[in-house]
């Protein structure tokens, strides 16, 4: 099936001539990285994890948001969900391979990547962690070929493979809890040290998630003759509002512990998140934009006349997505790290070539994406011509 | 002194003599019913901690320097003066409020007052950072219970930089050979994109010695260790002294102790009845 990734027409070829310059840039940018060192990134003594942990972090979200249309669909036999499942496995899958990139790119002796596997750990969550990655990766793959291959052959997928899929709903809220517990169980970090860790990012990876994919699913609909349906877009429309609604909640609620207690170790991070810390307020404006879109998110989405509309609806999944993307992808890692367990404030700004590596590592997810939805797409023969 | 030292002496050979030695003194320490609820939950032979006396560090501010630049020469420990962005350090200095940051410290007596302050590994009995890596490239070590390092194995995650509580713990952002003016042949450098940190001089205490900051001191500025043996200086000095320890309610129970009695209490204990005259020294 994948050599149908490898035909299209002189757009597709473009597109993905683009990603593989942006995919080259990165990958020298890596090179550099890994002759120097990590000096080359923004890192530092008191903030030694930055845009890349940050990034694998939010990835994770997304992958396992994938569930949000698995579950409907498999487990209610929702049936509006039929042609959103696969982009929802397919994406899951670009952005798992994504997340492990990301990690790559953070270690510090990429050579010894094994020793996690020569060592296993289990007092070690980021032994879980790769895990619960690994395995989730392995699910979709086969679910999705399985399915995939099935459909192509116009029969009714193998009975064996039900409980793999029943088994992928459980195993995709495991890894974004898993995830939060690399973080929530450290002693040195109280800004992180909060039960509703887990809770806050499954909340945040199904609203961002969901609504990536309804803007993944109208760009592919433009493109070509797929379309997902309406039912199906209202619907994941409306499980982005609830997630949504939910993630500002439980922010809502870690801002209430932290700052009616007044404890001082709990306090300065998010001082330092909205107003600055000792001068340094780098992530304030940015958390600042953080609010204001999640404020336009949720105007769009609690209304029902402008979530219905599909151009507002756009609107409000950009904000989400927008809104989530820098909560999780900038300011959650960011902040656990100033002040430090020392008090000290220390400057993070990602360097040029941290960027374009982590573009990259977005540009091969996209590559991924991009490929594996040709194949459904011309699996189902709704490739325009 | 002499005796201090015979006796530390024969503490670190017990310690590198391992699993015998360790059961050798296994005796003593089960009859030390008065030691600390945790320490006795601890390691069961040796477990080795440090106390330092600020009152001690008070006179002689170049001191602090001194045991950093042994240690740091020592260990080979990169030297990036001028770039704080890649910095290694093992042993270091902040002023006593930054040390203690967890205690708040309002009208503190004025020897106290932003005194410079050695920090350095605490290992910990319970240590955060070998709970998170993922390789078992840090470990504590059961017969002594020095965190010890593995830096052929340590895959360069910082998982443990992150777990520290105490910001003990160096990431070599850059091959660290370059910042190393004097290499000391008989200890290994790093190479970059590997943590390390102080081992409480495994590699000195395996030949005898004291550790090189302790040596530095001279007058048992910093005094080091057996807590499991009652009658070891470590423990008599936390027995007799007001000793705190950094962020000890996190649990992490570190093993290194600050004792902050007021320096004028040194003159009327300086015969220092157990610490040097109950073991009959002969340095008068």
């Amino acid at each position: 099936m994948l050599e149908k990734a490898l035909t299209g027409n002189r757009t597709y070829w473009t597109w993905i001539f683009f990603l593989l310059a942006v995919i080259g840039a990165g990958t020298a940018c890596w090179f550099w990285q890994f002759r120097t060192g990590l000096t080359v990134t923004g890192l530092s003594r008191d903030v030694v994890w930055g845009l890349y942990i940050a990034q694998f972090t939010f990835l994770v979200g997304v992958a396992a948001s994938a569930v949000m249309v698995v579950l409907p669909y498999y487990l209610h036999n929702y049936k509006a969900f039929g042609k959103m499942t696969i982009l929802g496995e397919f994406l899951a899958i670009a952005a798992v391979i994504m997340c492990m990139l990301f990690i790559f790119v953070d270690m510090g002796r990429p050579d010894r990547i094994f020793n996690v596997f020569l060592h296993p750990t289990p007092h070690s969550m980021m032994f879980w962690d790769t895990v619960a990655l690994g395995g989730y990766l392995c699910l979709n793959i086969l679910i999705s070929r399985v399915s995939l291959s099935c459909e192509r052959r116009g029969e009714a997928p193998p009975k064996w493979i039900k409980p793999i899929i029943v088994l992928s709903i459980p195993w995709a809220v495991s890894i974004h809890t898993v995830t939060a517990f690399l973080y929530s169980g450290l002693a040195a970090r109280p800004f992180w040290m909060t039960a509703i860790l887990a809770p806050r990012f499954l909340a945040s990876a199904f609203a961002a998630g969901p609504a990536l994919l309804i803007l993944l699913a109208l760009i592919v609909r433009k493109l070509t003759t797929f379309d997902p349906g309406k039912e199906a877009i209202q619907k994941l429309a409306e499980i982005v509002t609830y997630a949504m609604l939910l993630n500002v909640f439980f922010v809502a609620m870690e801002l209430f512990t932290a700052l009616y207690s007044d404890i001082p170790e709990h306090v300065l991070h998010f001082q330092f998140l909205f107003m600055g810390l000792d001068g340094n307020n780098t992530l304030a404006p940015w958390m600042w934009l953080s609010v204001v879109l999640a404020v336009v998110a949720l105007v769009i989405l609690v209304n029902p006349t402008t979530r219905r509309s599909e151009t507002t609806l756009v609107v409000g999944c950009m904000a989400v997505f927008g809104s989530l993307w820098i909560d999780k992808g900038l300011g959650m890692v960011i902040a656990g790290f100033t002040p430090s367990p020392l008090g000290k404030v220390t400057l993070y700004a990602p360097t040029a070539p941290e960027l374009t590596i982590s573009l990259a590592i977005y540009a091969i997810g996209i590559l991924i994406v991009t490929g594996l939805y040709k194949i459904a797409l011309e699996v189902r023969g709704q490739m325009k011509v | 002194m002499a005796g201090n030292r015979r006796d530390f002496l024969k503490l670190a050979g017990l310690t590198a003599v391992g699993a015998t030695a360790v059961s050798s003194i296994k005796a003593p320490t089960a009859a030390a019913s008065t030691a600390d609820s945790h320490t006795e939950a601890s390691t069961d032979g040796v477990r080795l901690a440090m106390v330092i006396d600020l009152r001690k560090f008070s006179k002689d501010d170049a001191l602090i320097e001194r045991c950093v630049e042994a240690c740091h020469r020592e260990h080979n420990v990169p030297n990036w003066e001028d770039d704080p962005k890649n910095e290694v350090k093992w042993i270091w200095s902040e002023d006593f409020e930054t040390a203690f940051h967890s205690q708040e410290f309002h009208f503190i007596r004025e020897d106290l007052k932003g005194k410079p302050t050695l920090l350095l590994c605490n290992h910990c009995n319970n240590p955060p950072c070998t709970r998170v890596c993922p390789t078992q490239a840090t470990w504590k070590r059961d017969a002594d219970g020095i965190v010890m390092m593995d830096w052929h194995r340590c895959i360069g995650c910082r998982y443990c930089v992150v777990a520290c509580p105490y910001g003990s713990r160096s990431f070599n952002w850059k091959d660290p050979r370059p910042a190393i003016e004097d290499i000391t042949i008989d200890y290994p450098t790093r190479m970059r994109g590997v943590v390390e940190k102080c081992t409480f001089c495994e590699e000195r205490l395996a030949r005898g010695l004291e550790p090189a900051c302790v040596e530095a001191c001279g007058n048992d500025e910093i005094v080091f260790g057996d807590l499991n043996d009652p009658s070891s200086k470590v423990r008599q000095l936390l027995a007799e002294r007001m000793a705190i320890r950094r962020k000890a309610g996190l649990g992490t129970q570190p093993e290194v102790y600050y004792v902050i009695d007021d320096p004028r209490t040194l003159q009327e204990t300086a015969p220092a009845a157990v610490v040097e005259g109950a073991e009959g020294g002969d340095h008068a």
